[in-house]
Parts: structure tokens; C-alpha cells; sequence
């Protein structure tokens, strides 16, 4: 583990931009290519190549493995919701138009929520994946 | 052109490897020219997933795979007659298919002349996203999407209950020992 220092200080260089990136991709889709699902594997490739270079147990101080599970089922749940609270407001199942008085407002933000949910969904399923397999032992 | 003479190259040598950490580095590389081949033809979208996916998170998840397994393929027990014969014919049929598509790229599509031209028209005017890749696919076709999701949820909750299930026998099975010994 000592000698792989070139490694170590790369990775370490290279993840604030990597979710940066993430980031880029989720909330530029308006204007370029990318959404929740490619962000949200550049964000779970983050947090692996974290776990690859520093070791399991780091990366599980920073996403812990119960909360990468919980994300599996948030994202969804994300998404329906707000196809939900549309139905309240008196619209269509995920008729983002109602949700606010401006409907091109209101089919933004109900764009960037449930991209935001594909993101939660993609990412934690990818993370709870990692783990599990790197969690096991050479058998 | 070039590009998938290039995949093709990667596939013989695919088939050709027997060291199964080759395989999955010649399996990166597919998926990279892939996202080249995508990105030629203007899906850029589709070339970023690929490109993230199959390039970068399937290699990884194939690499620890490899430190759970063997490195090595074992030669195969049977014949690969019969394999060759389906994948021959499959491809056959495929390719039989292929020919009653209408030519790529014209105007006069199917897929250009339904839905398209509308979504292409009001995207802007509508759901004020200038990408009409997104629009479509969250606002659009929202159902879509959602059933993308929870695919990726019931296919994540699927590997999880299955290597969780494995690791608790795994965990079982010293046990019985521990019991005979006793005895």
C-alpha cells in the first residue's frame, strides 16, 4: 500500500473533478449531452475508484453502505413522488406543467427532480454493487 | 469503417484469449470504440453511457470478479458445434432483418415522421430545455424513464439478495464442522 504513493496522490487530485464532472453532467443537461443516469455513474465511479485506491473501509466512511442501499430505493421513490404530487395538484401522473403557475417553470423543476432521482437510484445501485462484491473475500 | 474493423479485431481476440484478465481489458477496449462508433453517429448521450458503463464501471466490476474467481479459462468439456451453429443462424436471421429497414439517416423514416417533428417544435416552448434529448426523456416519455428506474432498482435489489444470500451460507457452513468436532 506504501508504494503505490503516484497512485494515491492522482486519485486524490483527479476525485474533486471527477464529481465536479458529476455534477456537470446532472445539472448541464438542460443545455448538453448527459443526465441523472450518466452522472450517477460518474458519481459511483468516484466513490469506487476511492475504494480501489484507499481501500474498502475508507470508502464506506464516506458513502456508508447502508446509506448506498437506502439510495437504491430513494431514486424511485424520488421519481414517482413527484409524478405523485402532480397527480395532487391536478395534473397528469408526471405532468410537471402544475407544479408550478408557470408551466414551463414547473416542467424544469420537475425535470431536474426527477433527474435528481435517477441519479440517487443509478448511483446507489452501482456503489451497493462495489461493495458487495469487493466485500466478499477470495473464496 | 476503420472502428469496426477495430471491434472486430477486439472480438476474434475475445474469443481467441484464454487469460481471462485479457479479456475483460479487450472488453474495455470494445466498449470504448463503441462510444466511438456512437459518437460518430451523433448519439452522444448514448456514447457517454457506454463509455462510463460498459468501459469503466463493467471493467471494474468484471476485475473484482476476476480476484474472486480464477484468471484462467478452462478448457472448454464439449464441441463448439453446436454454439456456432445457433449464433450462425441467429446472426443470419438478424441480418435477414436488417434488410427490410428503411435506409439510415433518411428524412422520410417512420421514426422521423411520428412523434418527432412535434417534440422537436414545442421542446423549447413547452418544458424550456434548448436539449431535446432531455426534455424528451424525463418530461416526454416520463413514463419511460420511470420504468428505466425502477429497472436499475429490481435489477440492483436482484444482485443484492443474491450475494447476500451467498454470504450467509457461506457463513453457515463452518459451522457444521465446528458441531462434528464437538462430537
Amino acid at each position: 500500500m506504501k508504494l503505490d504513493l503516484i497512485l494515491r496522490i492522482t486519485a486524490k487530485l483527479m476525485l474533486p473533478f471527477m464529481l465536479m464532472f458529476a455534477f456537470y453532467v446532472q445539472f448541464h443537461a438542460d443545455y448538453g449531452p448527459g443526465g441523472g443516469f450518466q452522472a450517477g455513474i460518474i458519481a459511483a465511479a468516484m466513490v469506487i475508484l476511492y475504494g480501489i485506491i484507499f481501500g474498502l473501509p475508507a470508502a464506506q466512511k464516506v458513502v456508508p453502505a447502508r446509506l448506498a442501499e437506502f439510495m437504491v430505493p430513494l431514486g424511485v421513490v424520488i421519481f414517482a413522488g413527484v409524478g405523485a404530487i402532480a397527480m395532487l395538484m391536478g395534473g397528469e401522473f408526471l405532468n410537471y406543467s402544475v407544479l408550478l403557475s408557470d408551466s414551463v417553470r414547473g416542467q424544469l423543476i420537475g425535470i431536474l427532480l426527477v433527474e435528481i432521482g435517477v441519479l440517487v437510484t443509478v448511483s446507489g445501485t452501482m456503489i451497493a454493487i462495489f461493495y458487495t462484491f469487493a466485500g466478499r473475500g477470495r473464496g | 469503417m476503420v472502428l469496426l474493423t477495430l471491434m472486430a479485431a477486439v472480438t476474434v481476440g475475445v474469443v481467441r484469449q484464454r487469460n481471462l484478465f485479457g479479456v475483460v481489458i479487450l472488453g474495455g477496449i470494445y466498449s470504448f470504440m463503441m462510444a466511438s462508433v456512437l459518437m460518430v453517429l451523433d448519439a452522444v448521450d448514448v456514447a457517454m453511457t457506454e463509455a462510463s458503463v460498459g468501459a469503466g464501471i463493467s471493467t471494474v466490476l468484471m476485475l473484482s470478479v476476476l480476484y474472486l474467481t480464477k484468471s484462467r479459462e478452462s478448457v472448454p468439456h464439449h464441441t463448439p458445434l453446436l454454439p456456432l451453429v445457433v449464433s450462425v443462424i441467429t446472426a443470419g436471421v438478424l441480418v435477414y432483418g436488417t434488410l427490410d429497414l428503411p435506409p439510415f439517416g433518411a428524412a422520410d423514416n417512420p421514426v422521423h415522421l411520428n412523434t418527432a417533428p412535434r417534440y422537436l417544435e414545442k421542446s423549447i416552448e413547452e418544458t424550456g430545455v434548448p436539449n431535446v434529448v432531455t426534455s424528451v426523456l424525463s418530461s416526454y416519455r416520463g413514463y419511460d424513464t420511470l420504468g428505466e428506474t425502477t429497472v436499475v432498482f429490481t435489477a440492483g435489489i436482484g444482485v443484492l439478495l443474491l450475494l447476500r444470500g451467498r454470504r450467509r451460507k457461506r457463513k453457515a457452513r463452518p459451522a457444521r464442522p465446528e458441531r462434528g468436532s464437538a462430537k
